[in-house]
């Protein structure tokens, strides 16, 4: 089987794992409906029935925005994983890792919390893609020519230091309920996220995607290095630019509905490159797919796993992650003896 | 090491002698002189029982309107954070505190020699009658607390008179519900009212999915406070276009945090609220007749 054919058989089961599970998290509910009569009301509506009417409220109010959410979002961290990682030329860049998830989210509570978010249109989106922009632009100021071990420490300080923004904030909000949900901010969660969440996150989200799939070409050109890039007609500081704008766009609106959610985009760009033949430009739609089944996969089992708890999303992603993350530092151990 | 120990002991020791100082105001009837009180629903209790200038400190918690049905009235007393030092300092011969709030504080003053009664949370109007009367003893003042059961069982008659049986949906933030074995569940009963969480097999107080409560199809839908002044998710439930659906079908009643998150005679408001928003609704008995 030529290499293109592998790839096109990659990407063709990556969707169709995608497609399930889209359906999947269509049908697992509180709600117990049957399969037919959810389809049905998803696809018909009420139709005057009160009973009818009840079900296709919760298939379209509840349930297919959080699948929305959980496709898109997940798409997002793996597409921006896939990105930073060619950008950087560093196995270890991603959104959670940089700081971007907790920056966007802080950005998120600060428009929220103070009611802005409330006043202007757009702020929360904006707010949050605010925070994701400011946070790419400290970690590379920070990191410089440094390496891989200036990103990450950069990128451990800008996310504790929003983490720590963030809790700071919540705790001396004079709501009661603001405090507990720090955990949210931290973890992430699709529950019971609407139809007006996809409207708010959803352009930014498709935005910063396709901004991030045009960077293919260029990032492939990349893996030989900035001046080789640059040799071939490649403008680095404008696909540097096009890259933390395309990440804060589509991860600043997919944090600001929905939490920072850990891992992903560090876990799929790692277990799909070796099957794109290391190809960045191969690599993006693949993480974008990889990510979107980890997120509705994720989303899924806390449903299954725990259905009364409204468990995180991101205790599941970082149950996987953590591992791969330990695994990471093994092999490079290794790799140094 | 020693030397530690014998300086422990000191500190110790020379706590316990201010502790002494402190307790010297009891009387000698055995009625507490100076009552501190640190949990906003022995606040309230306390506040209805003692005699004037017996109780010399409520929680702050009891001056917020949206938690304290006696808001107003807390506004005449000193108010404390439930810390143990500031507790020491104001030199109290009784502290008031829930079973549940402020543990590590309550051992420390225990430690500290002061006289410490804990409150249950009243799940139930016996634990109301129960509570009210317990405050009578501890303050000396069984009149007054025999008084306050007898209004509250008067006017609890007056509730039960009829029941009109209609099935309401508890909706608190976070999509929280109250079930059997809580203050919410006797006040729905005394209204004579029927908790669809009896239905789901929901005991105490648990996340209720908006999936099931939109399925569960209520006759009224209660909910608590929604407005703390600033925004938080918890409220987000409310604000779900599909809960707004639901709310516009159904009868929407909200009935204020204050008078149930503490059980007390101000928690019969809840009851008469709850009982005039079922019958004055018009798609009475609209359901199951």
């Amino acid at each position: 089987m030529s290499e293109i054919a592998a790839y096109r058989l990659l990407l063709a089961s990556l969707a169709l794992a995608t497609g399930i599970l889209f359906a999947l998290s269509l049908m697992v509910g509180p709600a117990g409906i049957a399969f037919s009569d959810s389809l049905r009301a998803l696809v018909l509506g009420g139709g005057g029935d009160e009973t009818r009417e009840a079900m296709a409220l919760v298939m379209r109010e509840i349930r297919l925005p959080r699948a929305l959410l959980g496709l898109g979002i997940g798409a997002s961290l793996g597409l921006s994983g896939a990105v930073l990682q060619g950008l950087l030329r560093n196995p270890l860049a991603e959104p959670g890792l940089l700081g971007v998830s907790a920056s966007a989210s802080l950005g998120a509570v600060l428009a929220i919390y103070t009611g802005l978010s409330a006043a202007v249109p757009l702020g929360l989106p904006l707010a949050a893609l605010a925070g994701a922009v400011i946070a790419v632009l400290v970690v590379q100021a920070m990191a410089g020519g440094g390496g891989t071990l200036a990103i990450i420490l950069a990128g451990v300080a800008v996310s504790s230091f929003a983490a720590a923004m963030t809790s700071l904030t919540l705790n001396l909000s004079p709501n009661p309920f603001a405090a507990l949900e720090i955990v949210f901010w931290m973890l992430g969660s699709l529950s019971d996220r609407s139809m007006t969440h996809v409207w708010l996150a959803g352009p930014f989200i498709v935005v910063g995607c396709v901004v991030l799939f045009r960077l293919g070409p260029a990032l492939d050109a990349l893996t030989i290095g900035n001046d080789g890039a640059r040799s071939l007609g490649v403008n680095v500081a404008r696909v540097r630019l096009f890259a933390i704008l395309g990440t804060a766009s589509a991860v600043g609106g997919a944090t600001a509905v929905a939490g920072a959610i850990g891992f992903v985009g560090l876990v799929v760009p790692h277990l799909l490159r070796p099957l794109v033949g290391a190809v960045p430009s191969r690599l993006l739609p693949a993480s974008a797919l990889g990510g979107a089944v980890m997120v509705l996969a994720a989303d899924v089992a806390v449903r299954l796993i725990a259905p009364d708890r409204d468990l995180k999303l991101g205790v599941l992603t970082s149950i996987v992650g953590a591992p791969f993350f330990l695994w990471l530092v093994w092999r490079a151990r290794r790799e140094q003896a | 090491m020693r030397y530690l120990e014998a300086g422990a002991a000191m500190v110790a020791l020379a706590l316990s002698g201010l502790a002494l100082i402190g307790s010297a105001g009891v009387h000698a009837a055995g009625a507490p002189a100076r009552v501190v009180s640190i949990n906003v629903c022995t606040d309230q209790l306390a506040m209805l029982v003692a005699e004037t200038d017996q109780l010399h400190s409520v929680s702050y918690l009891s001056r917020e309107p949206q938690n304290s049905a006696m808001s107003e009235e807390a506004a005449a007393y000193p108010l404390n954070h439930g810390q143990a030092e500031e507790v020491f300092l104001m030199r109290p011969d009784l502290v008031l505190a829930g079973t549940y709030t402020r543990r590590a504080t309550v051992a420390l003053l225990k430690r500290l020699g002061f006289q410490v009664e804990q409150f249950p949370p009243a799940t139930s109007f016996d634990d109301v009658r129960a509570n009210l009367r317990r405050m009578g003893t501890l303050l000396a003042r069984p009149e007054r607390a025999e008084a306050l059961v007898a209004d509250l069982d008067a006017g609890l008659d007056q509730a039960r008179a009829t029941r009109s049986g209609r099935r309401v949906a508890l909706s608190f933030s976070n999509s929280y519900t109250s079930g059997v074995g809580t203050l919410s569940q006797a006040v729905l009963d005394a209204a004579g009212l029927d908790n669809i969480a009896g239905e789901l097999g929901i005991e105490g107080t648990e996340r209720l999915p908006l999936e099931t409560l939109i399925m569960a199809d209520p006759d009224l839908i209660v909910s608590g406070e929604r407005d703390y002044g600033a925004p938080a998710l918890a409220g987000e439930n409310f604000r779900h276009p599909a809960y707004r659906a639901l709310a516009r079908r159904k009868t929407f009643v909200a009935v204020a945090t204050k008078y149930w998150v503490c059980g007390g005679p101000f928690t019969l408001q809840a009851v008469r609220i709850l009982r005039e928003a079922a019958t004055a609704s018009p798609s009475l008995a609209r359901h199951g007749e």
